[in-house]
């Protein structure tokens, strides 16, 4: 729970938004197609989660290769995984219940 | 000729079987006994009509939807896409089953203490009401994330137990235990009103426990 809200909060900013830019960007195309097909693969993958969790962009360094991945409850991307966290999506009701009541894909 | 006959016999065995499949009864949302409002203070009306008009309504269409997938894959002989489907039926099926208990579990008209063969099963196999209440609290506030926690019936050994499930598992179909009342420890069941104080909500909860309800639960398992 530590690690994860601790790298959530820096993912999120209010200058946040827009798009990714260079070598970020091309690690997207290359290993989604775009950065729709990303956004579409990601979100669908943490809308789906059963329970508590959390959507996790990851970089896999073994293949070099950004991967998708869901985790429940608090378990922390890099050490039930293996891939290194770079962008969480907390999806514990606790995050967008007051505002999004039980409309997860509306957050 | 014989052919024939064999195939006109297939086709007569097999359409009592096919009209079975087409005339399957879907789940249905089970109607709350009380208003939404009818629990407060101790659970709020918005709470109870999401809780019930949403979350328990999209477990009912998500079981539905799973249960003719799963049909169809039965009838295919698709055991990968059976599979595949397996935890979509445990969650929906598992939140349609702990959802209908819950709304039972609960009554404008409830609270104060059980009486009779429950109370004295409880004070059996707990030693006192007030140590079963504290131990389920215990129990239901440690889940860790989503879940629920129980009171149980143990045929075998003809005890009530306390449990504790991950997200949408089913008492029964997971554990063996019957089911006799169930907490509801999701965020959605609480939050709007209590945020993240959980332990407030499983206190004030007791307040609204339908003992009659619990007890009648506890004589249909023993049968």
């Amino acid at each position: 729970g530590h690690i994860n809200h601790t790298i959530f909060w820096t993912n999120l900013s209010p200058n946040g938004g827009g798009e990714p830019q260079g070598e970020l960007s091309e690690a997207i195309k290359r290993d989604f197609g775009s950065f729709q097909k990303m956004k579409e693969k990601m979100s669908a993958a943490t809308v789906a989660v059963q329970g508590s969790g959390w959507g996790w962009l990851g970089f896999d360094k073994d293949s070099g290769r950004l991967r998708i991945a869901a985790c429940g409850n608090q378990d922390p991307l890099q050490g039930t995984t293996g891939l290194v966290p770079l962008l969480g999506i907390d999806v514990w009701e606790h995050a967008y219940y007051l505002q999004y009541k039980n409309v997860r894909p509306d957050y | 000729m014989c052919r024939f006959g064999y195939v006109r016999r297939c086709a007569a065995t097999l359409n009592p079987i096919l009209g079975a499949v087409a005339s399957r009864q879907k789940h249905t949302l089970p109607d709350l006994p009380y208003d939404y409002g009818a629990l407060e203070p101790h659970i709020c009306a918005e709470i109870m009509q999401l809780h019930h008009s949403k979350h328990h309504a999209t477990y009912v269409n998500n079981l539905n939807v799973t249960e003719e997938k799963y049909q169809e894959a039965l009838a295919k002989g698709d055991v990968t896409a059976q599979v595949s489907l397996q935890p979509a039926l445990k969650f929906n099926g598992g939140g349609h089953i702990n959802h209908a208990i819950f709304w039972t579990n609960l009554s404008p008209n409830g609270g104060g203490e059980p009486q009779g063969k429950l109370l004295e099963a409880i004070k059996r196999d707990f030693g006192s009401f007030q140590k079963m209440k504290d131990k389920i609290s215990a129990a239901t506030v440690a889940v860790q994330g989503s879940g629920w926690g129980w009171l149980g019936f143990d045929k075998d050994s003809g005890r009530l137990r306390i449990a504790a499930c991950a997200n949408q598992d089913p008492l029964q179909g997971t554990t063996g235990l019957i089911p006799l009342l169930g907490i509801d420890v999701w965020e959605h069941a609480y939050y709007l009103q209590y945020k993240n104080v959980r332990p407030d909500y499983v206190k004030a909860i007791w307040n609204v426990v339908n003992w009659e309800n619990v007890s009648e639960r506890l004589q249909a398992a023993k049968k």
